[in-house]
């Protein structure tokens, strides 16, 4: 058995990675953090495994939150809801979970299902399944795999719940984004329900040790007074984009989301050159002078704040912040035609076609 | 028309009378024990210094750091009972979760979860459960507790159920004195509601300060109103500071910016404010200063209030000179204090101080410089140098550009800096040692509207922008801010993700100057 323990302590990492390849989206991971330093404290450290000690035939079931991250800052949950979602999801397939798994190795949703671990003695699976942060539901290597999301529970903080059986994944968004607003703008959910087969066929590895180290590595760094940029792009194989100053932010709701374009005045190096982030909750193009792609979705652009170094979510943007920008290559699996048309730029309307980081630019 | 600005910090106490933009005079006494002593001889010397009629003073402009000091110390601060609205929602992380524990232990750590709170969209999540609100009185009255703080979720959309609460509450408990978290915070509850308790828990000592400002005022025969500065360094009127202290955490730094860039003339550069004890290092853009990006701690409890970047070092006029082990020298970060005026050796004492090398090289002129006279041209030369490593590190961390912006040296202890940091020049404006007081006396008036509109019914994102702007405007101006001079200062809008019926947060915040400015 290979795998580890994470106490109260380890939390502060975990969401601090956690917002890094939170790639600016999924909401600030603080109040997951408080969740599970607080289920922690009660029920005890959470057990983190290895995929490849999970039984063929176990029941593994990811657990996450769905919604507006400014909902969720104001609406904290009641703590119950998550295992409420599980234990009837438990109950309509008429066995017990024995392992859980987080959705997205970045944001919120990295941290909150420390909680629900620790509270229900589950482990949890080391990895994800996107790598990072995705708006939508489908978004997940389960679905490339053919992982339905469905049989899901949604439950909120009133008590209310309901099971979905859909006949697609987007489907699956569709409805349960509906019942999320009625809900009042955030939800916990359980769902993609799966074998320890399908899990090791599926699961993006080994992404919660990733996050682990990189909020370490965050942390040591900025202790001797380093900006963290150049250590994590040594070690996650990426590459500075740019560091410059925002000087323009336009935000705007398209089709329920937040969408928008930040404008940053490079400093340093890139003085002298303007560049363009768009984004839709997560970053997902950063283009330079000439509209030349630097990075493109679903490879990662995450954000550091250049004079602080802590990583940098879409919704603190503003006027006048310094942000370095930091391109990675994403998951094998998301470069395939079949990732692409689910998660590359088509998919989010823009005109561009996908490329990968390597082939791109740097800077000007 | 004259201007008073006094600064109120741990150690000093200064003030300075102003002729519009012309500083008449400055002067500097200690912080006393009852704050009323203390500002009645800074404002004496100041006037009589200028030779002013005080009749012709028409404002007074009070930047003070006693309230920060208090939560940082600890002392002072009464216990709260910390009501929230929110249940079936929110009792995963009840009130104070995150706060370190001494702290939590100081307001008492009485906590209170009862069902109520509102959706994002305005809906109410339960409604406030009165017989609970009722039982809690019951609770504050056996354990005698005199002030209440009540968060009610999304309460910045609409405020209602927290005023019920309140009402409610009143009738158990009509001596309560209570804070509500809409009239304080914006959008994160944990943030908005820890500030409303750290506000409750202040109230007692904000009473008992602004009442000890007006005593040294009446005292001194002044009678014309006065203004408390707030984090962002505009001003309040004091019956605002007395029910909300926490809006000045930040005025100490704020004010000596800003001070800093009037007395220069300069818009952008950094700032360094040598005190005592330590040195805070801030820079400034566009005439205001560059504030934090991300959430603040104060006292180890992290806030949304926006607040300066200042970073500080361990750096002051009364900082320890000593050699190590191994021979080297270095500076600080213990420090005499406020003691140095005794224990340093050019005031009679024999400790050895940032402030003796100052005066042994020739830097500055006061005390007794025959007593520095032995020093050793190794430690003099090995302790100027740790001080400039040190300046110029904290420098450079907060210089944002490439480019040779000024170095602005204010505070007392200003004498440490050095007339050329790296490549960047040193300028030593003209009453440097009463900048934050300078900052106060020139403190603007603002307005501020943070709020989530719905984007419906023939509604459009600059209408709601328009009306934000207006209502903000509408605030300045009842404050006292000249409608002529507002601009608008901060304006963002950010569209609740994923939500559909476009419902949007506006914030925006406006500035004027105070009538009187150029008189």
């Amino acid at each position: 058995m290979s795998g580890f323990l994470i106490n109260a302590d380890d939390m502060e990492a975990i969401a601090t990675g956690g917002a890094f390849l939170g790639t600016g989206g999924g909401g600030d991971p603080y109040i997951g953090k408080l969740m599970a330093q607080a289920a922690i404290a009660e029920y005890g450290p959470v057990q983190v495994i290895d995929v490849d000690d999970v039984a063929d035939d176990a029941l593994c079931v990811p657990v996450c939150m769905m919604g507006a991250p400014t909902v969720m800052v104001e609406k904290l949950p009641n703590g119950q809801e998550a295992r409420e979602a599980l234990a009837q999801l438990e109950a309509f397939l008429g066995r017990k979970a024995d392992a859980l798994i987080c959705v997205e190795a970045g944001g919120l949703n990295s941290t909150i299902p420390f909680a629900v671990a620790s509270a229900t003695g589950l482990p949890l699976i080391d990895g994800d399944g996107m790598g990072r942060a995705f708006p939508e539901i489908q978004m997940v290597s389960f679905t490339m795999q053919d992982v339905s999301a469905t049989p899901m529970v949604i439950a909120d903080e009133k008590g209310n719940s309901s099971v979905l059986n859909t006949i697609s994944n987007v489907w699956t968004e569709r409805l349960a984004r509906v019942q999320t607003v009625q809900m009042g703008g955030s939800a916990l959910v359980a769902l993609y329900p799966m074998s320890g087969v399908e899990v090791k066929k599926s699961i993006l590895r080994n992404t919660l040790s990733l996050i682990r180290e990189i909020g370490q590595t965050i942390a040591s760094e900025k202790a001797s007074r380093r900006n963290p940029a150049e250590a994590l792009i040594k070690r996650l194989d990426g590459k500075r984009l740019m560091t410059g100053r925002v000087v323009d932010i336009e935000r705007r709701t398209e089709g329920g989301f937040a969408r928008g374009t930040a404008t940053l005045k490079g400093m340093d190096q890139d003085e002298g050159s303007t560049f363009k982030v768009h984004f839709q909750n997560e970053f997902l193009i950063a283009l330079n002078d000439r509209d030349e792609m630097l990075a493109v979705t679903p490879d990662l652009i995450c954000a550091l704040d250049a004079d602080g170094g802590l990583p940098v979510t879409t919704e603190q943007l503003r006027f006048g912040l310094a942000v370095t920008l930091i391109g990675l290559p994403c998951d094998p699996q998301w470069r395939s035609e079949a990732g692409v048309d689910l998660v590359g730029p088509g998919y989010f309307g823009y005109a561009q076609t996908y490329v990968p980081l390597e082939e791109l630019p740097n800077g000007n | 028309m004259l201007r008073l600005g006094i600064d109120v910090g741990g150690t000093n106490t200064d003030a300075v009378i102003m002729r519009g933009r012309e500083v008449l005079s400055g002067f500097k006494a200690s912080t006393t024990q009852d704050v009323t002593s203390g500002v009645v001889e800074a404002l004496e010397g100041a006037i009589s210094k200028a030779g002013a009629d005080r009749a012709e003073i028409g404002n007074v402009m009070i930047g003070t750091t006693h309230f920060t000091n208090a939560v940082i110390e600890r002392k002072h601060i009464n216990p709260v009972a910390a009501i929230r609205l929110g249940l079936p929602a929110t009792a995963c992380l009840p009130p104070m979760v995150d706060w370190p524990d001494d702290l939590r232990e100081a307001v008492g750590n009485h906590g209170y979860l009862v069902r109520g709170g509102y959706e994002f969209d305005g809906r109410e999540i339960a409604p406030l459960d009165e017989e609970e609100i009722d039982r809690i009185g019951d609770d504050i009255n056996t354990r005698k507790i005199k002030v209440a703080a009540i968060s009610s979720v999304f309460s910045p959309i609409n405020q209602a159920m927290e005023t019920a609460a309140r009402d409610r509450l009143l009738q158990k408990c009509p001596d309560v004195s209570v804070v509500l978290s809409s009239d304080i915070g914006r959008i994160g509850l944990l943030e908005r509601e820890s500030a409303a308790i750290m506000n409750a828990s202040l109230l007692a000592l904000s009473d008992r300060t602004v009442e000890a400002f007006a005593e040294a005022l009446k005292s001194a025969g002044l009678t014309c109103p006065f203004y408390i500065t707030q984090n962002d360094g505009t001003l309040m009127a004091a019956d605002m500071v007395r029910r909300f202290p926490v809006l000045t955490f930040a005025s100490g730094p704020t004010n000596s910016m800003r001070g800093a860039a009037f007395l220069t003339g300069e818009r952008d550069g950094i700032v360094v404010d040598i005190g005592g004890t330590t040195t805070d290092v801030g820079a400034l853009q566009h005439g205001f200063p560059r504030q934090a990006a991300t959430v603040v701690d104060i006292g180890g409890v992290r806030t949304n209030f926006r607040m300066p970047d200042v970073f500080s070092i361990g750096l002051g006029g009364g900082s320890l000179v000593r050699r190590n082990a191994d021979g080297d020298i270095t500076v600080g970060p213990q420090s005499v204090g406020y003691r140095i005026t005794s224990e340093a050796l050019v005031f009679g004492g024999d400790t050895m101080t940032a402030t003796d090398i100052a005066i042994a090289r020739g830097e500055a002129d006061f005390g007794d410089r025959a007593a520095v006279a032995g020093i050793d041209t190794a430690t003099l030369d090995g302790a100027r140098a740790a001080m400039t490593g040190m300046l110029e590190r904290a420098v450079e961390r907060s210089r944002i550009s490439p480019e040779p912006i000024p170095v602005i040296a204010v505070g007392g202890g200003s004498i440490l800096m050095p007339d050329q940091l790296g490549d960047l020049k040193v300028i030593r404006p003209e009453n440097f040692a009463v900048a934050n007081a300078v900052g106060a006396a020139i403190a603007q008036i603002s307005g501020e509207v943070d709020r989530i509109f719905s984007l419906e019914n023939g509604l459009t994102r600059d209408i709601c922008l328009k009306q934000a702007e207006e209502e903000a405007t509408k605030k300045a101006v009842e404050s006292g801010a000249v409608a002529e001079t507002i601009e608008t200062i901060e304006r963002e809008d950010v569209p609740l993700a994923y939500l559909p019926g476009n419902a949007t947060r506006i914030h925006v915040k406006v500035v004027g100057e105070m009538g009187g400015l150029d008189a």
